[in-house]
């Protein structure tokens, strides 16, 4: 696949993504108007936005409720793929995800903190706070129990996040389980992961860390590329090889924080965008870098337009809708003969 | 450019694996380290690329301290061939070759038309631009080695450091990478495991022992019956190639040595000493006397330039 077409397409498919989004549902918007609708509060002296052709209740429908929600899926799936794609070369390991440093385990459990026990008993936290701050929280803390004469060996990490993981989530499901009935929906919502109660004022910081994840990953491209050759050659090529690590791993977990504190524990999309994105145009992160983080966005904005379309009125979780379309597709994706090159028959 | 190892010693976990090691390669020649498994040579070989840094002493490339480049600087003027590299990376060998230019280019930027001639001409070089397109885990050893090496050539350093390249090659692809080796006229340090692959296609080798330099000059003075014998333990003949004159040596166990053999085998060499072996530099052997059978000629190393 030629990656600028590729990168290209994938861009007007978010774009167009957007706009459908932001004009189905109950209040009935055709697309053309949510279209001239964003650009009128997007760009200013639009004729359309003074002359009464466009019901104010359809204004309400597009700008306060439908694109926030699009644009959080939007950033939440190109943000769980960077991450995920920065975890797979910072391990080398294939079954690498941005959770598996026990991120979301910990933002679930601090977000479930606040559920159950109410934001007054935790420091007056709100539940996006909470979960954020538990996130980074246990980044620090993988990071500190992990290290050993100074360095980080991926292994170690990893298996500290996993223990790390399992403890946080037995909190949560202890929580979950003694606490009042009604407080449980709650719960299961956030931890399922959903983008609907996003607003403009919710998506500053994952918006913000993706754009830091963005920068970081277009400087250290070529030294992702030679981590994957092994840290001894990597060494040879000249990369700083455990600075650019850490470097690598506090990026995507604060990805991964910002993103769970906002959108709840979405699983699928960091472990397999990567991968499929790798099945399409190889591994140099220079290539699968920007089709991940477009293909995370698209994938995850259809996603969410399933789960608020296919059962309407009632909304499927988005977590359940991941896995239910993108399972078979990457299964399929899988047994083509292109993906072998992809180091899927080691 | 010139290599200097001077008075390098290495501790590794606590362990001194290398200890007071000091030789010189010459501008553009190929030196061999020798050495039986675990005498420190790929840990010598390592304080040369940045991955590990010496306790004591230094390495020098033109007069300048390894430790004082930047990393990125360091990788422009060594470039390293190791052990079957990258085979479990999904990349095509292009993409492998591609990953010499790291030192030389920045960020996100697709590959600049030099860093892709540079690579073509480097798979060219070595013999291996037919499978440019092809992933590195679908090719022979004999061409994962020949793409480790033309990314090495990619790379553009001077300094050429080459980690038992010869590994899993048959007799023709050891051959073909020696040749390649020697004509690309860099300042080679290589560490060899076959004897006689050095004896033919080294200018000099360098023996390690248990940590220290054991011998250092040309091959045909170096590896002596009583150097063989000391450092890897058995015992060896040396004939010469009645065609080139080159030095061929010829291997027994060393239990199956004759009656007649002047040095009778005992479990303490001299190196087995607690005191470490001198430098090479040094006159005076620092075993005793009554040991001397057995101890290596103390060549002088190659003159340094400076």
């Amino acid at each position: 696949m030629h990656v600028p077409i590729g990168s290209a397409l994938l861009a007007v498919a978010v774009l167009a993504l957007l706009v459908v989004s932001a004009s189905v549902g109950t209040v009935d918007v055709p697309p053309g108007d949510a279209a001239r609708l964003i650009i009128g509060h997007l760009v200013p002296g639009m004729p359309w936005m003074h002359d009464g052709s466009l019901d104010p209740l359809q204004d309400q429908a597009v700008w306060r409720f439908r694109l926030p929600r699009a644009l959080l899926a939007a950033t939440a799936g190109a943000g769980l793929a960077l991450a995920g794609a920065i975890m797979q070369a910072v391990v080398r390991n294939p079954l690498a995800e941005p959770y598996i440093l026990g991120v979301s385990s910990a933002a679930g459990m601090g977000a479930v903190l606040v559920i159950v026990l109410g934001s007054a008993a935790v420091a007056g936290l709100t539940v996006h706070t909470a979960a954020f701050t538990a996130a980074v929280a246990a980044s620090v803390l993988v990071a500190v129990l992990a290290q050993k004469r100074g360095t980080l060996a991926p292994t170690r990490m990893i298996l500290t996040g996993v223990a790390l993981g399992s403890l946080f989530s037995a909190v949560t499901s202890y929580l979950t389980i003694t606490t009042d009935a009604q407080n449980v929906y709650s719960v299961l919502f956030f931890l399922l992961g959903s983008v609907s109660a996003a607003t403009m004022g919710s998506l500053a910081a994952p918006a913000a860390a993706l754009a830091v994840a963005a920068v970081v990953v277009a400087v250290n491209a070529r030294g992702m590329n030679a981590l994957m050759s092994g840290e001894e050659s990597a060494t040879a090529l000249g990369v700083r090889v455990v600075r650019l690590r850490l470097v690598l791993l506090v990026t995507a977990s604060l990805l991964t924080g910002a993103v769970v504190s906002v959108a709840g524990g979405i699983g699928f999309v960091g472990l397999v965008v990567p991968h499929v994105a790798r099945i399409l145009v190889g591994g140099d992160h220079r290539r699968l870098l920007p089709i991940a983080v477009l293909g995370g966005a698209a994938f995850l904005l259809l996603a969410d337009l399933l789960a608020r379309t296919v059962a309407a009125p009632t909304e499927v979780p988005i977590g359940i809708v991941t896995a239910l379309v993108g399972a078979p597709f990457f299964l399929w994706l899988m047994r083509r003969d292109g993906a072998a090159q992809a180091g899927l028959d080691r | 450019m010139t290599v200097e190892f001077d008075g390098v010693g290495v501790r590794l976990g606590g362990t001194e694996v290398v200890r007071d090691v000091s030789f010189t390669v010459p501008r553009g020649s190929v030196v061999g380290l020798l050495g039986a498994n675990g005498s420190g040579k790929s840990t010598l070989l390592r304080t040369l690329y940045g991955a590990v840094r010496p306790h004591a002493g230094e390495v020098r490339i033109d007069g300048v301290p390894v430790r004082r480049l930047r990393p990125r600087e360091r990788a422009r003027k060594v470039a390293v061939v190791l052990q079957d590299t990258a085979a479990d990376a999904d990349m095509t060998a292009l993409e492998a070759v591609l990953l010499g230019r790291t030192p030389h280019g920045r960020g996100f930027g697709a590959d600049r038309a030099e860093d892709l001639r540079a690579a073509h001409g480097a798979l060219e070089r070595v013999g291996a631009a037919e499978v440019a397109g092809r992933p590195l885990a679908a090719l022979s050893g004999g061409f994962r080695q020949r793409v480790s090496l033309a990314r090495a050539i990619a790379q553009d350093g001077e300094v050429l450091v080459l980690d038992e390249p010869t590994n899993h090659l048959d007799i023709e692809h050891q051959l073909e990478l020696m040749h390649l080796v020697a004509d690309l006229g860099r300042t080679t340090v290589a560490v060899l495991h076959d004897l006689n692959l050095a004896a033919a296609h080294c200018d000099t080798v360098a023996v390690l022992h248990r940590g220290g330099l054991a011998a250092a000059g040309p091959p045909r003075d170096v590896l002596t019956a009583a150097v063989v014998r000391e450092v890897f333990a058995v015992d060896a003949i040396t004939l010469t190639r009645p065609d080139t004159g080159a030095p061929v040596l010829a291997f027994d166990r060393a239990a199956h040595r004759t009656e007649n053999d002047p040095a009778p085998h005992t479990e303490r060499t001299p190196c087995d000493a607690d005191s470490p072996p001198s430098p090479p530099s040094s006159p005076e052997p620092s075993s005793s006397p009554d040991a001397a059978p057995a101890s290596p000629p103390r060549t002088a190393p190659p003159p340094r330039t400076r």
